[in-house]
Protein backbone atom coordinates (compact mmCIF):
# COMPACT_ATOMS: atom_id res chain seq x y z
CA UNK A 1 0.00 0.00 0.00
CA UNK A 2 1.21 3.55 -0.87
CA UNK A 3 0.72 5.63 2.18
CA UNK A 4 -1.76 8.60 1.35
CA UNK A 5 -0.27 10.73 4.04
CA UNK A 6 3.42 11.62 1.88
CA UNK A 7 3.62 13.06 -1.89
CA UNK A 8 5.67 11.31 -4.26
CA UNK A 9 7.70 12.48 -7.20
CA UNK A 10 8.14 10.47 -10.54
CA UNK A 11 12.08 9.40 -9.39
CA UNK A 12 10.35 7.62 -6.32
CA UNK A 13 11.44 9.54 -3.39
CA UNK A 14 8.50 10.66 -1.19
CA UNK A 15 8.00 13.40 1.01
CA UNK A 16 5.70 13.77 4.12
CA UNK A 17 4.68 17.31 4.15
CA UNK A 18 3.90 17.38 8.17
CA UNK A 19 7.51 16.48 9.21
CA UNK A 20 9.95 17.24 6.21
CA UNK A 21 11.02 13.42 6.00
CA UNK A 22 12.04 12.13 2.89
CA UNK A 23 12.78 8.17 1.88
CA UNK A 24 12.40 6.35 -1.03
CA UNK A 25 9.39 4.32 -2.22
CA UNK A 26 8.60 1.00 -1.72
CA UNK A 27 8.19 -0.21 -5.47
CA UNK A 28 12.23 1.11 -5.66
CA UNK A 29 13.34 -0.59 -2.71
CA UNK A 30 11.80 -3.54 -4.40
CA UNK A 31 13.41 -2.63 -7.79
CA UNK A 32 16.90 -1.98 -6.24
CA UNK A 33 17.06 -4.73 -4.06
CA UNK A 34 18.73 -5.52 -1.35
CA UNK A 35 20.53 -1.92 0.31
CA UNK A 36 24.09 -2.02 1.31
CA UNK A 37 25.20 1.50 1.45
CA UNK A 38 23.37 5.33 2.07
CA UNK A 39 25.39 8.29 0.96
CA UNK A 40 24.44 10.83 3.15
CA UNK A 41 24.33 14.85 2.26
CA UNK A 42 25.74 16.95 5.46
CA UNK A 43 23.51 18.29 7.86
CA UNK A 44 23.26 22.10 6.74
CA UNK A 45 23.49 21.67 3.45
CA UNK A 46 20.71 23.05 1.18
CA UNK A 47 19.41 21.56 -2.65
CA UNK A 48 16.60 23.00 -4.88
CA UNK A 49 13.78 21.12 -5.95
CA UNK A 50 15.17 17.79 -7.87
CA UNK A 51 18.61 18.31 -7.41
CA UNK A 52 20.65 14.95 -6.31
CA UNK A 53 21.10 15.01 -2.38
CA UNK A 54 22.90 11.59 -1.88
CA UNK A 55 22.52 7.83 -2.98
CA UNK A 56 21.74 4.89 -1.99
CA UNK A 57 23.12 1.62 -3.25
CA UNK A 58 21.78 -2.14 -3.87
CA UNK A 59 24.24 -4.93 -4.28
CA UNK A 60 23.94 -4.56 -7.83
CA UNK A 61 23.18 -0.84 -7.88
CA UNK A 62 23.35 2.96 -7.25
CA UNK A 63 20.83 5.11 -7.65
CA UNK A 64 20.34 9.03 -6.97
CA UNK A 65 18.41 10.55 -5.03
CA UNK A 66 16.53 13.99 -5.44
CA UNK A 67 14.69 16.48 -3.69
CA UNK A 68 11.14 16.64 -4.09
CA UNK A 69 11.12 20.01 -2.83
CA UNK A 70 13.85 23.19 -2.18
CA UNK A 71 15.05 23.15 1.16
CA UNK A 72 17.78 22.32 4.22
CA UNK A 73 19.07 19.47 5.37
CA UNK A 74 18.46 19.49 9.48
CA UNK A 75 18.87 15.51 10.21
CA UNK A 76 19.81 12.48 8.66
CA UNK A 77 18.73 8.77 9.90
CA UNK A 78 21.87 7.62 11.19
CA UNK A 79 20.52 4.11 11.40
CA UNK A 80 20.85 3.19 7.79
CA UNK A 81 24.40 3.89 8.06
CA UNK A 82 24.73 0.25 10.32
CA UNK A 83 21.94 -1.19 9.00
CA UNK A 84 20.72 0.00 5.17
CA UNK A 85 18.65 -2.77 5.33
CA UNK A 86 16.11 -0.77 6.81
CA UNK A 87 15.33 0.69 4.01
CA UNK A 88 13.76 -2.63 2.47
CA UNK A 89 11.98 -3.53 5.49
CA UNK A 90 9.93 -0.20 6.07
CA UNK A 91 11.00 2.48 3.72
CA UNK A 92 8.02 4.17 4.43
CA UNK A 93 8.71 4.83 8.30
CA UNK A 94 12.02 3.83 9.94
CA UNK A 95 13.89 4.11 6.73
CA UNK A 96 13.11 7.46 6.37
CA UNK A 97 16.59 9.09 4.77
CA UNK A 98 16.69 12.96 5.47
CA UNK A 99 15.09 14.81 7.28
CA UNK A 100 14.39 18.46 5.34
CA UNK A 101 12.98 22.31 6.35
CA UNK A 102 11.06 22.87 3.85
CA UNK A 103 11.73 26.27 1.96
CA UNK A 104 8.76 27.32 -0.41
CA UNK A 105 5.80 25.31 0.68
CA UNK A 106 3.83 25.80 -2.32
CA UNK A 107 6.21 23.33 -4.42
CA UNK A 108 4.04 20.68 -2.06
CA UNK A 109 1.15 21.15 -4.27
CA UNK A 110 3.15 20.38 -7.93
CA UNK A 111 3.94 16.66 -5.82
CA UNK A 112 2.10 13.37 -6.60
CA UNK A 113 -0.23 11.98 -4.07
CA UNK A 114 -0.64 8.33 -3.33
CA UNK A 115 -3.15 7.73 -6.69
CA UNK A 116 -1.34 9.57 -8.84
CA UNK A 117 1.96 7.65 -7.84
CA UNK A 118 0.26 3.99 -7.40
CA UNK A 119 -0.97 4.82 -11.39
CA UNK A 120 2.27 6.28 -12.49
CA UNK A 121 4.00 3.39 -11.16
CA UNK A 122 1.49 1.05 -12.40
CA UNK A 123 1.90 2.68 -16.21
CA UNK A 124 5.82 2.76 -16.15
CA UNK A 125 5.93 -1.04 -15.39
CA UNK A 126 3.76 -1.34 -18.08
CA UNK A 127 6.20 0.05 -20.63
CA UNK A 128 8.17 -2.86 -19.91
CA UNK B 1 13.86 -4.61 -29.39
CA UNK B 2 14.64 -7.45 -30.50
CA UNK B 3 13.42 -10.67 -28.76
CA UNK B 4 15.51 -12.04 -25.81
CA UNK B 5 16.45 -15.48 -26.21
CA UNK B 6 15.15 -18.11 -23.66
CA UNK B 7 16.78 -20.47 -21.96
CA UNK B 8 14.88 -24.05 -21.77
CA UNK B 9 14.35 -22.95 -17.44
CA UNK B 10 12.68 -19.66 -18.35
CA UNK B 11 8.98 -21.22 -17.02
CA UNK B 12 10.17 -23.05 -14.26
CA UNK B 13 12.65 -20.39 -12.97
CA UNK B 14 9.62 -17.49 -13.67
CA UNK B 15 7.79 -20.29 -11.69
CA UNK B 16 9.98 -19.90 -8.76
CA UNK B 17 10.17 -16.15 -8.66
CA UNK B 18 12.66 -15.22 -10.68
CA UNK B 19 13.10 -11.33 -11.42
CA UNK B 20 14.07 -11.48 -15.07
CA UNK B 21 16.57 -9.03 -16.67
CA UNK B 22 18.45 -9.19 -20.32
CA UNK B 23 22.06 -10.61 -19.77
CA UNK B 24 23.77 -10.87 -23.45
CA UNK B 25 20.35 -10.61 -25.09
CA UNK B 26 18.92 -13.86 -22.73
CA UNK B 27 15.86 -13.27 -20.33
CA UNK B 28 17.45 -14.25 -17.34
CA UNK B 29 16.38 -14.04 -13.61
CA UNK B 30 18.75 -11.80 -11.87
CA UNK B 31 17.30 -12.56 -8.14
CA UNK B 32 14.48 -14.64 -6.51
CA UNK B 33 15.20 -14.29 -2.58
CA UNK B 34 17.59 -11.51 -2.91
CA UNK B 35 21.12 -11.34 -3.41
CA UNK B 36 22.41 -11.11 0.36
CA UNK B 37 20.48 -14.22 1.08
CA UNK B 38 21.06 -16.33 -2.05
CA UNK B 39 24.93 -15.45 -1.55
CA UNK B 40 24.85 -16.22 1.50
CA UNK B 41 22.65 -19.73 0.94
CA UNK B 42 25.16 -21.12 -1.67
CA UNK B 43 28.05 -20.30 1.12
CA UNK B 44 26.40 -22.41 3.69
CA UNK B 45 24.01 -25.13 1.66
CA UNK B 46 23.79 -24.81 -1.58
CA UNK B 47 21.69 -23.14 -4.68
CA UNK B 48 20.72 -23.78 -8.28
CA UNK B 49 21.93 -21.81 -11.27
CA UNK B 50 19.98 -21.70 -14.27
CA UNK B 51 23.33 -21.27 -16.72
CA UNK B 52 21.98 -21.97 -19.65
CA UNK B 53 22.58 -19.00 -21.44
CA UNK B 54 26.53 -20.35 -21.16
CA UNK B 55 27.66 -21.26 -24.77
CA UNK B 56 28.93 -24.89 -26.00
CA UNK B 57 31.25 -24.88 -28.64
CA UNK B 58 32.39 -28.53 -29.67
CA UNK B 59 35.71 -29.73 -31.68
CA UNK B 60 35.36 -33.34 -33.24
CA UNK B 61 37.60 -35.42 -35.42
CA UNK B 62 41.47 -36.07 -35.73
CA UNK B 63 42.75 -32.54 -35.82
CA UNK B 64 40.22 -31.47 -32.38
CA UNK B 65 43.73 -31.71 -29.93
CA UNK B 66 45.56 -29.51 -32.26
CA UNK B 67 42.91 -27.33 -32.86
CA UNK B 68 42.17 -26.33 -29.22
CA UNK B 69 45.77 -26.39 -28.64
CA UNK B 70 46.53 -23.40 -31.05
CA UNK B 71 43.41 -21.80 -30.25
CA UNK B 72 43.96 -21.31 -26.18
CA UNK B 73 46.90 -20.37 -23.97
CA UNK B 74 46.89 -22.75 -21.21
CA UNK B 75 48.32 -26.40 -22.09
CA UNK B 76 45.35 -28.79 -23.76
CA UNK B 77 48.16 -31.60 -23.79
CA UNK B 78 48.59 -32.00 -20.24
CA UNK B 79 44.63 -32.92 -20.44
CA UNK B 80 43.97 -36.06 -19.43
CA UNK B 81 40.06 -37.51 -20.70
CA UNK B 82 37.39 -36.35 -18.26
CA UNK B 83 39.32 -33.28 -17.09
CA UNK B 84 38.45 -29.62 -17.17
CA UNK B 85 40.79 -26.59 -17.67
CA UNK B 86 40.32 -23.14 -17.30
CA UNK B 87 41.78 -20.85 -20.47
CA UNK B 88 42.01 -18.13 -22.35
CA UNK B 89 41.06 -17.56 -26.25
CA UNK B 90 43.56 -14.82 -27.03
CA UNK B 91 43.84 -12.63 -30.23
CA UNK B 92 47.44 -12.70 -31.59
CA UNK B 93 48.06 -9.47 -29.62
CA UNK B 94 47.46 -11.34 -26.41
CA UNK B 95 44.43 -9.86 -25.22
CA UNK B 96 40.83 -11.58 -24.58
CA UNK B 97 38.26 -12.78 -27.34
CA UNK B 98 37.04 -14.54 -24.25
CA UNK B 99 37.81 -17.31 -21.14
CA UNK B 100 36.35 -20.21 -21.27
CA UNK B 101 36.48 -23.97 -19.71
CA UNK B 102 38.07 -26.63 -21.89
CA UNK B 103 36.49 -30.29 -21.16
CA UNK B 104 38.19 -33.00 -22.96
CA UNK B 105 35.82 -35.52 -23.64
CA UNK B 106 38.17 -38.07 -25.64
CA UNK B 107 40.82 -37.75 -27.73
CA UNK B 108 39.42 -36.29 -30.45
CA UNK B 109 36.40 -34.83 -28.88
CA UNK B 110 36.50 -31.18 -26.96
CA UNK B 111 33.62 -29.66 -25.64
CA UNK B 112 34.36 -25.60 -24.70
CA UNK B 113 31.92 -24.21 -22.13
CA UNK B 114 32.15 -20.07 -23.23
CA UNK B 115 30.52 -16.72 -21.94
CA UNK B 116 27.03 -16.35 -23.26
CA UNK B 117 27.63 -12.58 -24.56
CA UNK B 118 30.67 -13.98 -26.10
CA UNK B 119 29.91 -17.34 -27.57
CA UNK B 120 28.95 -16.12 -31.16
CA UNK B 121 32.07 -13.85 -31.66
CA UNK B 122 33.78 -16.98 -30.34
CA UNK B 123 32.26 -19.41 -32.55
CA UNK B 124 33.33 -17.01 -35.50
CA UNK B 125 36.73 -16.41 -34.54
CA UNK B 126 37.19 -20.47 -33.60
CA UNK B 127 36.11 -21.58 -36.87
CA UNK B 128 38.37 -18.80 -38.61
CA UNK B 129 40.87 -20.43 -37.14
CA UNK B 130 40.93 -23.99 -36.95
CA UNK B 131 41.53 -25.75 -40.02
CA UNK B 132 42.22 -29.65 -40.44
CA UNK B 133 40.24 -32.63 -39.56
CA UNK B 134 37.98 -31.37 -37.38
CA UNK B 135 34.14 -30.33 -37.11
CA UNK B 136 33.48 -27.37 -35.18
CA UNK B 137 30.04 -27.08 -33.86
CA UNK B 138 27.90 -24.52 -31.85
CA UNK B 139 25.60 -26.79 -29.84
CA UNK B 140 24.79 -23.36 -27.27
CA UNK B 141 21.36 -23.32 -28.51
CA UNK B 142 20.22 -26.59 -27.92
CA UNK B 143 22.13 -27.58 -24.49
CA UNK B 144 20.83 -26.46 -21.16
CA UNK B 145 23.24 -25.67 -18.15
CA UNK B 146 22.66 -25.81 -14.08
CA UNK B 147 25.25 -25.22 -11.56
CA UNK B 148 24.67 -26.09 -8.43
CA UNK B 149 26.81 -25.06 -5.74
CA UNK B 150 27.36 -24.82 -2.49
CA UNK B 151 28.75 -27.38 0.64
CA UNK B 152 25.83 -29.21 0.28
CA UNK B 153 25.58 -29.50 -3.57
CA UNK B 154 27.28 -33.32 -3.50
CA UNK B 155 24.73 -34.63 -0.64
CA UNK B 156 21.74 -33.55 -2.22
CA UNK B 157 22.73 -34.52 -6.07
CA UNK B 158 24.16 -37.85 -4.97
CA UNK B 159 20.14 -38.39 -3.81
CA UNK B 160 19.72 -38.77 -8.04
CA UNK B 161 22.36 -39.91 -9.53
CA UNK B 162 23.93 -43.45 -9.40
CA UNK B 163 27.07 -41.62 -9.96
CA UNK B 164 29.34 -41.93 -7.29
CA UNK B 165 30.14 -37.90 -7.15
CA UNK B 166 32.81 -38.08 -4.36
CA UNK B 167 35.10 -39.75 -7.11
CA UNK B 168 34.74 -36.70 -9.44
CA UNK B 169 37.78 -34.46 -8.39
CA UNK B 170 37.66 -30.94 -8.44
CA UNK B 171 37.74 -29.86 -12.08
CA UNK B 172 37.36 -33.06 -13.46
CA UNK B 173 33.62 -34.95 -15.15
CA UNK B 174 31.60 -37.48 -15.77
CA UNK B 175 28.90 -38.69 -18.06
CA UNK B 176 26.09 -40.31 -16.40
CA UNK B 177 22.19 -39.91 -15.45
CA UNK B 178 20.97 -37.92 -13.45
CA UNK B 179 17.15 -38.03 -12.57
CA UNK B 180 16.72 -40.70 -14.97
CA UNK B 181 18.24 -38.69 -17.85
CA UNK B 182 21.18 -40.73 -19.14
CA UNK B 183 24.74 -39.48 -20.46
CA UNK B 184 25.10 -36.53 -19.00
CA UNK B 185 28.07 -34.25 -18.46
CA UNK B 186 28.51 -33.89 -14.26
CA UNK B 187 31.26 -31.16 -14.04
CA UNK B 188 32.98 -30.51 -10.82
CA UNK B 189 33.53 -27.09 -11.53
CA UNK B 190 31.61 -23.64 -10.72
CA UNK B 191 31.98 -20.33 -10.51
CA UNK B 192 30.97 -19.34 -6.73
CA UNK B 193 34.50 -20.67 -4.75
CA UNK B 194 32.30 -23.14 -3.38
CA UNK B 195 32.30 -27.29 -3.94
CA UNK B 196 29.85 -27.89 -6.57
CA UNK B 197 28.69 -28.96 -9.91
CA UNK B 198 27.70 -27.95 -13.44
CA UNK B 199 25.47 -30.30 -15.44
CA UNK B 200 25.38 -30.41 -19.60
CA UNK B 201 21.48 -30.98 -20.37
CA UNK B 202 19.71 -31.70 -23.78
CA UNK B 203 17.08 -28.81 -23.25
CA UNK B 204 14.31 -30.78 -23.57
CA UNK B 205 15.26 -32.46 -19.94
CA UNK B 206 16.57 -29.58 -18.25
CA UNK B 207 12.95 -28.57 -16.63
CA UNK B 208 12.99 -32.09 -15.31
CA UNK B 209 16.25 -32.42 -13.93
CA UNK B 210 16.28 -28.98 -12.58
CA UNK B 211 13.07 -29.52 -10.73
CA UNK B 212 14.40 -32.82 -9.09
CA UNK B 213 17.34 -31.17 -7.97
CA UNK B 214 15.24 -28.49 -6.09
CA UNK B 215 12.97 -31.25 -5.08
CA UNK B 216 16.18 -33.90 -3.27
CA UNK B 217 17.43 -30.43 -2.17
CA UNK B 218 14.82 -29.22 0.01
CA UNK B 219 16.01 -30.67 3.25
CA UNK B 220 19.51 -29.06 2.49
CA UNK B 221 18.01 -25.69 2.31
CA UNK B 222 18.55 -25.29 -1.15
CA UNK B 223 17.75 -22.43 -2.87
CA UNK B 224 16.92 -21.29 -6.45
CA UNK B 225 19.93 -18.45 -7.32
CA UNK B 226 20.30 -15.96 -10.03
CA UNK B 227 22.97 -14.13 -11.84
CA UNK B 228 23.41 -11.33 -9.32
CA UNK B 229 24.39 -13.60 -6.54
CA UNK B 230 26.41 -15.50 -9.32
CA UNK B 231 28.55 -11.97 -9.72
CA UNK B 232 29.04 -11.42 -5.89
CA UNK B 233 30.09 -15.07 -5.55
CA UNK B 234 32.71 -15.04 -8.34
CA UNK B 235 34.07 -11.74 -6.92
CA UNK B 236 34.14 -12.39 -3.66
CA UNK B 237 35.93 -16.21 -4.30
CA UNK B 238 38.30 -13.67 -7.21
CA UNK B 239 37.30 -15.31 -10.73
CA UNK B 240 37.15 -13.21 -13.81
CA UNK B 241 34.00 -11.56 -15.56
CA UNK B 242 34.87 -10.98 -18.89
CA UNK B 243 33.92 -7.46 -20.18
CA UNK B 244 34.72 -5.85 -16.47
CA UNK B 245 37.91 -7.84 -15.37
CA UNK B 246 39.13 -8.86 -18.82
CA UNK B 247 38.66 -7.93 -22.19
CA UNK B 248 40.10 -7.37 -25.54
CA UNK B 249 42.33 -4.55 -24.04
CA UNK B 250 43.67 -6.88 -21.76
CA UNK B 251 46.46 -9.67 -21.23
CA UNK B 252 46.50 -12.60 -19.22
CA UNK B 253 50.00 -11.92 -17.55
CA UNK B 254 48.44 -8.51 -16.42
CA UNK B 255 45.13 -9.83 -15.27
CA UNK B 256 47.19 -12.12 -13.09
CA UNK B 257 46.31 -15.30 -15.10
CA UNK B 258 49.48 -16.12 -15.94
CA UNK B 259 48.98 -19.84 -14.39
CA UNK B 260 46.85 -20.70 -17.26
CA UNK B 261 49.68 -19.31 -19.76
CA UNK B 262 52.36 -21.90 -20.80
CA UNK B 263 54.73 -20.24 -23.03
CA UNK B 264 56.01 -23.78 -24.23
CA UNK B 265 52.39 -25.03 -25.02
CA UNK B 266 53.32 -24.67 -28.67
CA UNK B 267 52.53 -22.02 -31.12
CA UNK B 268 49.24 -20.54 -29.51
CA UNK B 269 47.41 -17.37 -30.67
CA UNK B 270 48.91 -15.12 -28.68
CA UNK B 271 52.24 -16.36 -27.71
CA UNK B 272 54.26 -13.96 -29.55
CA UNK B 273 52.44 -11.17 -28.19
CA UNK B 274 52.94 -12.39 -24.42
CA UNK B 275 56.36 -13.41 -24.75
CA UNK B 276 57.35 -9.75 -26.44
CA UNK B 277 55.43 -8.72 -22.86
CA UNK B 278 57.39 -10.40 -20.80
CA UNK B 279 60.54 -9.36 -22.14
CA UNK B 280 59.61 -6.15 -21.85
CA UNK B 281 57.55 -6.34 -18.59
CA UNK B 282 54.36 -6.01 -17.29
CA UNK B 283 53.33 -2.23 -16.75
CA UNK B 284 49.87 -2.98 -14.97
CA UNK B 285 48.78 -5.84 -13.26
CA UNK B 286 45.21 -6.47 -11.53
CA UNK B 287 44.70 -6.01 -8.01
CA UNK B 288 42.18 -7.17 -5.41
CA UNK B 289 41.61 -4.10 -2.60
CA UNK B 290 38.93 -3.31 0.23
CA UNK B 291 37.47 -0.20 1.02
CA UNK B 292 39.10 1.56 4.33
CA UNK B 293 36.28 3.97 4.37
CA UNK B 294 32.28 3.84 4.09
CA UNK B 295 31.70 3.35 0.37
CA UNK B 296 30.94 0.92 -2.58
CA UNK B 297 33.65 0.68 -5.49
CA UNK B 298 32.03 -0.03 -8.64
CA UNK B 299 33.17 -1.17 -12.35
CA UNK B 300 34.41 1.77 -14.46
CA UNK B 301 35.28 4.30 -11.04
CA UNK B 302 38.80 6.05 -11.50
CA UNK B 303 41.77 4.45 -8.74
CA UNK B 304 44.42 7.20 -7.73
CA UNK B 305 46.86 7.74 -5.97
CA UNK B 306 48.11 11.28 -5.03
CA UNK B 307 45.49 12.83 -6.20
CA UNK B 308 46.94 11.03 -9.84
CA UNK B 309 44.59 9.16 -12.09
CA UNK B 310 46.49 6.10 -12.06
CA UNK B 311 43.81 2.95 -12.96
CA UNK B 312 40.21 2.12 -12.89
CA UNK B 313 37.97 -0.27 -10.96
CA UNK B 314 37.17 -3.35 -13.32
CA UNK B 315 34.64 -4.90 -10.61
CA UNK B 316 33.52 -3.81 -7.17
CA UNK B 317 30.63 -4.98 -4.57
CA UNK B 318 29.51 -5.22 -1.20
CA UNK B 319 31.16 -8.80 -0.41
CA UNK B 320 27.66 -9.81 1.16
CA UNK B 321 29.27 -13.13 3.08
CA UNK B 322 32.48 -11.36 3.57
CA UNK B 323 30.71 -7.87 4.91
CA UNK B 324 33.11 -5.42 3.30
CA UNK B 325 33.25 -3.44 0.39
CA UNK B 326 35.71 -5.33 -1.99
CA UNK B 327 36.91 -4.91 -5.74
CA UNK B 328 39.63 -5.75 -8.49
CA UNK B 329 41.26 -3.58 -10.76
CA UNK B 330 44.02 -2.73 -12.89
CA UNK B 331 47.08 -0.23 -11.65
CA UNK B 332 50.31 0.22 -12.51
CA UNK B 333 53.04 -2.39 -11.09
CA UNK B 334 54.59 -0.11 -8.42
CA UNK B 335 51.37 0.02 -6.70
CA UNK B 336 50.59 -3.58 -6.63
CA UNK B 337 52.29 -4.47 -3.38
CA UNK B 338 50.06 -5.84 -0.38
CA UNK B 339 48.87 -3.12 1.83
CA UNK B 340 49.71 -0.43 -0.60
CA UNK B 341 46.91 2.34 -0.26
CA UNK B 342 45.09 3.69 -3.48
CA UNK B 343 41.76 6.16 -3.13
CA UNK B 344 38.60 5.08 -5.30
CA UNK B 345 36.87 7.79 -6.88
CA UNK B 346 33.19 7.36 -5.85
CA UNK B 347 31.40 10.38 -7.11
CA UNK B 348 34.54 12.67 -6.87
CA UNK B 349 35.16 11.68 -3.45
CA UNK B 350 38.57 9.91 -3.16
CA UNK B 351 37.73 6.76 -0.25
CA UNK B 352 40.97 4.67 1.22
CA UNK B 353 41.46 1.53 -0.09
CA UNK B 354 44.00 -1.35 0.44
CA UNK B 355 45.69 -3.85 -1.84
CA UNK B 356 44.68 -7.17 -0.30
CA UNK B 357 45.16 -10.85 -1.95
CA UNK B 358 42.86 -12.62 -3.95
CA UNK B 359 40.68 -14.68 -3.93
CA UNK B 360 39.12 -12.72 -1.08
CA UNK B 361 37.10 -15.63 0.19
CA UNK B 362 38.37 -19.12 0.39
CA UNK B 363 36.31 -21.53 0.91
CA UNK B 364 36.74 -23.67 4.80
CA UNK B 365 38.61 -26.93 3.76
CA UNK B 366 37.93 -29.83 5.83
CA UNK B 367 41.20 -30.52 8.02
CA UNK B 368 42.89 -33.98 7.45
CA UNK B 369 43.11 -35.75 10.85
CA UNK B 370 47.03 -35.76 11.95
CA UNK B 371 47.36 -39.15 13.83
CA UNK B 372 49.98 -38.34 16.60
CA UNK B 373 53.00 -40.99 17.04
Amino acid sequence: MIPEHLRYVSTHEWLDPKTGKVGITDPAQEQLGDMVFVEFPEVGSEFAKGERFGSVESVKSVSDCYLPVSGKVVAINEDLLEAPEILNQDPYEKGWLIKIEIKNPAEIDELMSAADYDKFVKEEAGEH
Amino acid sequence: MTQMKKTALNAVVKELGGRMVDFAGWEMPVQFSGIIDEHNTVRTAAGLFDVSHMGEIEFRGKDAFNAVQRLVCNDVSKMSIGQAMYAGLLYPNGTFVDDLLVHKIADDYYMLCVNAGNSDKDFAWVKENTSGDVEVTNASLKTAQLALQGPKARRILQKITPVDLGQIRYYWFTHGSVAGVDNLLIAATGYTGERGFEIYIPNEHAEHVFREIMKAGEEFGIKPTGLGARDTLRLEAGMMLYGNDIDDTTTPLEANLSWIVKMDAGDFIGREALQKQLEEGIRRRLVGFEMLEPGIPRHGYDISKDGVKVGHVTSGTRAPFLKKSIGLGYVPVELTALETELDIMIRGRAVRAKVISTPFYKRPRKKKKVSRA
